[in-house]
């Protein structure tokens, strides 16, 4: 009873929020409600009691991936009134689409059809006394190591493809190597001098306006033809 | 009496009690933990703190409360109010609820789940929204620049956490915090696990945006970073997140390396002393050790701070989390796994 309360409540909440995602005016509140709607499939996936997957759910997709959205679309200065500019234009176009979309997908629903032994032949039958956690490691990392690894090493590649074509490094940053600034050693960085006392040196007099003279503003841009306005001559 | 606490209202009300049992303890430490730190960093720097409401100035951080409470709430007129509100409300809130899975001592969680370090993970990493909402909501330049440094630091930070956590997990062979310090009851992890508790305690620092990784605020380069903009109350909830958050991390320094409840030596004076009394000495040890390195480190510069996330801790950790494994498996000595 308090189950199926809980469900309807969180699966009403997240569709509300999920129509406010492409609702919202501002990009900001899109991702927020985002983030509402992360939760509330966590909360639904507690509800089916598979806890893993929800605290996945809410460490990868809330605490990172949105993280970077919200981090990006805060950033970005997104003009929507121009870009709700051609919505007229594209009403057409959109909704044959859609209702294409719509009729593909209600001929796939008719069509389709359980095998009646299709129970007895799933891979991965639930074994019992053995929690969720356990048996989604058992799945991933034992039974479909290969796939899995296949999938980390496609995801490697893109990563290294995205870095590669984005990092352009100009030579213009100047960056901290700490290991050469450790290294430094004050025998060979620095030279010490034993100057004797008064050698190479120049006395220059006290600067001060001299009192006869008083500076006018005028006069700045065109000193080089005056005296110097400047000290007095010791 | 029993009979009351089998009907739905009667596990409510125990509930709603054991809730209040561990906020209350939590929220007073949290208040004598500002008191203990400006007690502390005034001996660091040869001064006597605050030592003049009530005997050694014990009623400090209660006349703060007040101040806070009876000061003004200005909401910045370009500010978007609701998120403005609710950035203070979430960082609180968040630092409150990863309570519900911490056990002080065997079996004295109010929730003890068993995927309960993924709950604490997910926790804390939710507390970079409030400090995003705020810097956002604020409409104001050294607020946004201090949410978008916290967003950086702690994505950063999170990852070498994460395999920390994986790395101790290994060890251990399950999710559920209880089994995680009762696996300690030999040895406990920061002795084998040396760097790793170093590394957790470092991106602990960086995850509670302390001091040396204060970068968020650094009221020396842009004022107070996400929090310029409040004051009075709303102020006072990021305090609280805050210093809750510190409590926290140290309990879970002493949950995943510490030993939790259990005692150094499993000989008698030693187990004379309750768990929850050991539990609570270690957290008081994390949180002096907090105050320590901000007595101590000057604050690191934004760049310097990434390097080490990512080029250091990331690989040191991959690496070393490879290694434990490889060694559990060569000895045999990886946890029984239900």
């Amino acid at each position: 009873m308090i189950a199926a309360l809980a469900f309807y409540v969180f699966a009403a909440i997240l569709l509300a929020s999920a129509a406010m995602v492409v609702s919202a005016r501002n990009p900001v509140h899109s991702v927020l409600f985002l983030i509402l709607a992360f939760f509330n499939a966590a909360a639904l996936f507690l509800l089916a009691g598979a806890e893993f997957l929800a605290m996945i759910l809410v460490i990868v997709y809330v605490g990172a991936v949105a993280v970077l959205f919200l981090f990006v679309v805060m950033m970005l200065d997104v003009d929507f009134a121009a870009l709700r500019g051609g919505f007229q234009r594209y009403v057409p176009v959109g909704i044959t689409i859609g209702v294409v979309l719509l009729i593909e997908l209600g001929l796939v629903l008719t069509g389709w059809k359980f095998l009646p032994e299709a129970s007895t032949i799933r891979f991965a039958p639930v074994a019992a006394g053995v929690n969720n956690t356990a048996q989604l490691g058992r799945l991933i990392y034992t039974d479909y190591v290969f796939l899995f690894q296949a999938a980390g090493l496609v995801l490697l590649v893109a990563m290294i493809g995205a870095i590669v074509l984005t990092l352009r490094d100009k030579g213009q940053s100047r960056r901290q190597v700490i290991a050469r600034q450790i290294a430094r050693d004050p025998a060979e960085t620095m030279v010490m001098m034993n100057v004797a006392s008064r050698v190479g040196m120049r006395d220059i007099p006290f600067l001060r306006p001299t009192e006869t003279e008083p500076v006018e503003a005028g006069d700045l841009s065109n000193q080089d033809h005056h005296e110097p306005a400047h000290g007095g001559h010791g | 009496m029993t009979a009351f606490f089998q009907t739905s209202f009667g596990i409510l009300t125990l509930t709603v009690l054991q809730a209040l049992g561990i906020i209350v303890p939590v929220l007073l430490g949290m208040a004598y933990l500002t008191f203990a730190e400006r007690k502390v960093l005034a001996a660091m720097q040869l001064r006597r703190g605050p030592n003049m409401v009530g005997p050694f100035g014990l009623f400090q951080p209660f006349a703060d409360a007040i101040k806070m409470l009876m000061k003004e709430t200005v909401i910045p007129s370009g500010a978007n109010r609701v998120l403005f509100l609710l950035a203070p409300v979430l960082t609180f809130g968040l630092a409150v609820i990863a309570w519900a899975v911490i056990p002080v001592n065997d079996g004295w969680g109010i929730a003890n789940i068993n995927v309960g370090i993924l709950y604490l993970f997910a926790i804390s990493s939710l507390g970079v929204y409030g400090i995003i909402i705020a810097g956002w909501a604020s409409n104001s330049k050294y607020a946004f620049f201090g949410a978008l440094r916290a967003a950086a630091q702690m994505v950063s930070y999170e990852v070498s956490i994460g395999f920390v956590l994986v790395t101790v997990l290994v060890c251990v062979g399950s999710l559920n915090l209880n089994d995680v310090v009762l696996a300690q009851r030999h040895i406990w992890f920061f002795i084998p696990l040396f760097p790793m508790f170093i590394i957790f305690f470092i991106s602990a620092l960086a995850e509670c945006n302390r001091s040396p990784f204060d970068i968020a605020e650094g009221e020396s380069e842009i004022v107070a970073g996400f929090m310029v903009e409040y004051s009075a109350m709303t102020f006072a909830l990021f305090f609280l997140g805050e210093y809750t958050n510190m409590i926290l991390m140290s309990a879970m320094t002493s949950i995943l390396f510490l030993g939790g409840w259990l005692p150094p030596f499993d000989v008698v004076p030693f187990t004379w002393i309750p768990g929850p009394i050991w539990f609570i000495a270690k957290i008081m040890f994390c949180l002096f050790v907090f105050i320590w390195v901000r007595g101590t480190f000057p604050r690191f510069r934004y760049d310097q701070l990434m390097r080490l996330g990512w080029k250091v801790f990331l690989p040191f950790s991959l690496i070393w989390l490879v290694l434990t494994a490889g060694v559990l498996v060569f000895m045999g000595w990886l946890p029984h796994v239900a």
